[in-house]
């Protein structure tokens, strides 16, 4: 192989040192692109130099060919960085061919069911900005009642991941979905202050829904309020919940609110990724997103979910910055 | 996406400090970094003006609960001043305002709860 360049270099030498024309040098830059792909080092290539040129203008002194051993010398080094940036570029698609494994194990792992309640239509989408997603949403459920924990974790990319395997056993350690709001936000609170590190930190909504009394109980940690959409007065307002964020201090007091629903009533939650939307004008305020859901009330919730999202990634001309999770609990 | 962040040394034990610009993913860890360059003596007094920050978004109230735990595990108190409504409004809704030393800016904007 080396023969067949040494070849084709050798003229090209010859034709600019014959006239040194652009297209001359244009073969020049071709053939370096070749030597690159066939993984030929930069010492390799003057010593080429050097050999084509014995041959083409033998008569050149001496001086000149031992330049060229000292040019060779210098240039290994150049050869090996390059050797080294190969193996960089080789480790680095092992990497994305990890995290890409990483994220679906993560989704197998984290997946949680929509279930199908008789009196509630349910409507959740979620969407991670990279590969890996930071928001979590899980749902517990019996004949009568549902329960839903969404959850933001401050931090991004892999750690943020692995934490909510943390929030996933917490919850898998209650005693399924009547369990108290306030309860479950206290137990993974505990769980994840004594093993997260300093400036990690999750905010979680937990809220459970009583089909038999249309009865939605909440509590928060430190999560982004939903709003409750009344049908009667088609007006909308936030539910407030105080509540620390999960691992910031081990004993924390929550408070639990409730809320009935009437038909056609619902409740939108969502993680800081739909509250923080910028477009290029600035922030999109939280009437905007009000608007938006409204327009599309009379649908069902899986469909206002999904409509929400892309009309919110159009304002954002498709550039997501953050995770993005919305649920929404509509009363048959 | 520009971060200035910039620290006084008032004496070992008072530090003031004024940032300003955008805190998100990308401007947070200089902002970490910085913050950790800070020797917490045993009763150390920092206060952060953020009057200038027009943007914060979640990873930037991680840096400051880092930085609020290491300086409270330090017998030490961090204050946080000059927050516009929005930047109060992160504080409010994660509970935050409840155990940090947290001041609004001085023309006392009220946070729309109505909806």
């Amino acid at each position: 192989m080396p023969q067949e360049f040494k070849r084709q270099y050798k003229e090209i030498l010859e034709q600019y040192t014959l006239r040194q024309t652009e297209h001359n040098l244009y073969e020049g830059q071709n053939i370096s692109r070749q030597l690159i792909q066939k993984n030929i080092s930069p010492e390799e290539v003057i010593s080429i130099h050097k050999a084509s040129l014995e041959e083409i203008l033998p008569e050149l002194p001496n001086d000149v060919w031992h330049s060229f051993d000292l040019l060779i010398e210098v240039m290994i080094r150049y050869g090996l960085a390059l050797k080294e940036h190969e193996a960089l570029i080789q480790k680095q698609e092992n990497f994305r061919m990890e995290m890409e494994l990483a994220a679906n194990v993560q989704q197998t792992l984290l997946k949680t069911k929509v279930p199908d309640m008789l009196d509630l239509d349910i409507g959740m989408i979620s969407v991670p900005a990279k590969e890996m997603n930071g928001d979590y949403t899980h749902f517990l459920h019996d004949d009568t009642t549902v329960g839903i924990a969404v959850a933001d974790v401050i931090g991004k990319g892999i750690p943020a991941a692995l934490c909510m395997s943390m929030i996933k056993y917490g919850m898998d350690s209650l005693n399924g979905a009547e369990t108290e709001p306030t309860i479950v936000l206290d137990v993974i609170n505990r769980i994840v202050e004594k093993s997260v590190s300093d400036s990690m930190f999750i905010s979680m909504f937990y809220g459970t829904y009583d089909t038999s009394k249309s009865l939605f109980t909440y509590a928060s940690a430190g999560h982004e309020p939903p709003l409750f959409y009344c049908a009667e007065s088609n007006s909308f307002s936030e539910l407030q919940a105080k509540g620390l964020l999960l691992g910031v201090i081990s004993n924390v007091k929550y408070e639990q609110h409730s809320i009935s629903l009437e038909k056609d009533d619902f409740i939108v939650m969502m993680t800081d990724g739909v509250t923080e939307c910028r477009s290029k004008d600035g922030f999109i305020d939280q009437n905007t997103v009000m608007d938006i859901i409204e327009s599309v009330r009379d649908q069902s919730a899986q469909d206002m979910v999904e409509y929400v999202f892309h009309k919110l990634e159009e304002l954002q001309e498709f550039e997501q910055r953050d995770d993005f999770t919305l649920v929404i609990f509509k009363k048959k | 996406m520009n971060i200035s962040v910039e620290l006084n040394t008032l004496d070992e034990l008072h530090i003031k400090g004024i940032i300003g610009g955008e805190i998100d993913a990308f401007t947070a860890p200089i902002l970490r970094e910085k913050l950790s360059d800070i020797t917490l003596l045993e009763k150390i007094h920092v206060e952060l003006n953020l009057t200038d920050v027009s943007y914060m978004d979640s990873t930037g109230l991680g840096v400051f609960v880092g930085f609020y735990k290491s300086v409270t595990a330090a017998n030490g108190h961090l204050e946080l001043t000059g927050l516009s409504s929005r930047l109060k409004r992160l504080f409010d809704i994660t509970g935050l305002v409840e155990i940090m030393d947290i001041q609004a800016t001085d023309k006392e904007v009220k946070i729309d709860e109505t909806v």
